[in-house]
């Protein structure tokens, strides 16, 4: 009887000695890209939870997520990969890949990781666990719009050679390339759908979009919303738009026009235009909320003070929202009851109520851009 | 004759150039819109993204002049627009001096 008590009060002080344990669904890190740092944040009570350091020139940085949703996998802009412990709050590796990078992605399987880079262009991938390097795919261009596809696939644009690639990582230390030429001129990012089926890419040198069937055994690319109307004389575009697989909103997929003050509506079964609507300026971003009844809307500078909603049955703005100036980005709770949007030049990350747009929290972050949950760690295409 | 009036003429832009250097508020303004506007396609640090570096390395062999008529004029046939409808031509020019050697830190 004595010993088991011992071992009892053992396991007692133990416990009290561990921090308590936690999940990782609600968690997620704001980038505070001058300052070359994350702060990590929980989206249950919105409160920052603390800030990793080191992580180099956070200028258009980008995140992904394992699938467990621990690890942040954080993509700088000089190249620097770095996985982000969530629950520690640390770094747990760190490598410095190239010399000027875009975005990366992760593996349907979560075991690899795919870095975009701009110079030298191409893409390269990282084991996920240790960040050992496994494969290098160089492109001699740019590359945009790198996302993951079903079978461990990474799709991605290049920028001036005007391609689409798909790289099968099947095998991760010999992928196979399929090149599509001459998809258009400057794509300028690229998205796959959420279910894994369609990749998109847009075109900053032509009007229209491009769109890859991946079900396809020898996938082509076709030419979608040819032109649109960017026209001879298109307004300056003072921010390149971003594009992601939270542009769909049940059957429609919102995107951004280039030069114009308009939202495009794509009908997915059709691929035609559905409806396009008059916005506050160039947009930047159009999100879905999950659930495709809303899409928020965010614009390039000088209108990056606003944050217009559309409501999507009918197709119109019923929504203005002015959280601070130069909002950079925002990002859905995976169910959509909350909406977390950064102020670049009021320093702040502004949580608003999904339904009721009323203002929930505001945290204090120094030039805050992109904000990333863990919840993306479960999506295909982010 | 000729060449004097040009001469003159060109005293005169300079002074007037020098004249209208931006007042220390705007300079503020202008570094800010540099680092973080120019910064989401020529990076924070300058060092170049979907646009080109803007580090004085890059610069050196540029001509000013050809720098501030990208500036206020974009790049045709590039994603570089025009910002002349919030930039004075004295203002593209400093921007391009502090450009050419470099932001303060």
């Amino acid at each position: 009887m004595k010993p088991l008590t011992a071992v009892a009060l053992m396991l007692a002080l133990a416990a009290c000695a561990a921090p308590a344990p936690r999940g990782t669904g609600d968690l997620g890190l704001v980038v505070e890209r001058a300052a070359g740092r994350v702060m990590l944040i929980e989206t249950s009570g919105r409160t920052a939870l603390g800030r990793v350091d080191g992580l180099g020139d956070l200028s258009h940085a980008a995140a992904v997520f394992s699938r467990d949703g621990r690890y942040a996998y954080v993509f700088g802009r000089d190249g620097g990969l770095s996985k982000v412990d969530l629950l520690r709050a640390r770094i747990e590796a760190r490598v410095i890949q190239a010399g000027n990078s875009i975005g990366g992605a992760i593996s349907q399987d979560g075991s690899l990781v795919a870095v975009a880079n701009y110079s030298p262009g191409g893409i390269r991938i990282f084991d996920a666990r240790t960040l050992e390097p496994l494969a290098e795919v160089p492109t001699g261009a740019k590359v945009v719009g790198i996302a993951d596809a079903p079978g461990n696939r990474f799709v991605f644009s290049l920028f001036e050679a005007g391609e689409i690639w798909i790289v099968d990582a099947s095998q991760p230390r010999a992928p196979a390339v399929t090149r599509l030429k001459g998809i258009g001129r400057q794509p300028y990012d690229g998205f796959v759908t959420p279910n894994g089926r369609h990749y998109i890419a847009g075109l900053f040198g032509e009007d229209g979009l491009v769109l890859v069937d991946l079900w396809s055994p020898e996938p082509g690319a076709r030419r979608i919303l040819d032109g649109y109307g960017r026209g001879e004389e298109p307004l300056p575009v003072y921010k390149m738009p971003h594009l992601r697989g939270w542009a769909v909103a049940g059957r429609y997929i919102f995107l951004p026009a280039i030069g114009r003050h308009e939202v495009l509506v794509l009908d997915s079964v059709t691929w035609t235009e559905a409806a396009r609507i008059a916005v506050h300026g160039q947009p930047v971003f159009a999100v879905a909320q999950p659930g495709g009844r809303r899409v928020w809307v965010n614009f390039a500078f000088p209108n990056n003070g606003v944050v217009q909603v559309i409501d999507v049955p009918r197709m119109q703005v019923v929504k203005e929202l002015r959280p601070g100036r130069a909002v950079l980005h925002m990002e859905f709770t995976p169910r959509g009851e909350q909406a977390w949007i950064s102020s670049r030049d009021d320093g702040a990350v502004v949580v608003y109520d999904g339904a009721s747009f009323a203002e929930l929290a505001r945290l204090a972050a120094e030039s805050p851009s992109g904000i990333f949950l863990s919840s993306r760690g479960a999506m295909t295409g982010f | 004759m000729h060449r004097w009036l040009v001469l003159l003429v060109l005293v005169a832009a300079a002074t007037a150039a020098a004249a209208a250097d931006p007042a220390p508020a705007r300079r503020a303004e202008l570094l800010h819109l540099v680092r973080q506007d120019c910064g989401s396609c020529h990076g924070l640090t300058m060092k170049g993204g979907l646009g080109p570096s803007l580090e004085p390395a890059a610069l050196a062999a540029k001509d000013a002049q050809m720098l501030r008529f990208v500036i206020l004029h974009g790049r045709r046939g590039t994603p570089m627009p025009p910002w002349s409808a919030h930039l004075t031509e004295p203002e593209a020019q400093w921007i391009v001096d502090q450009l050419k050697k470099g932001l303060p830190q």
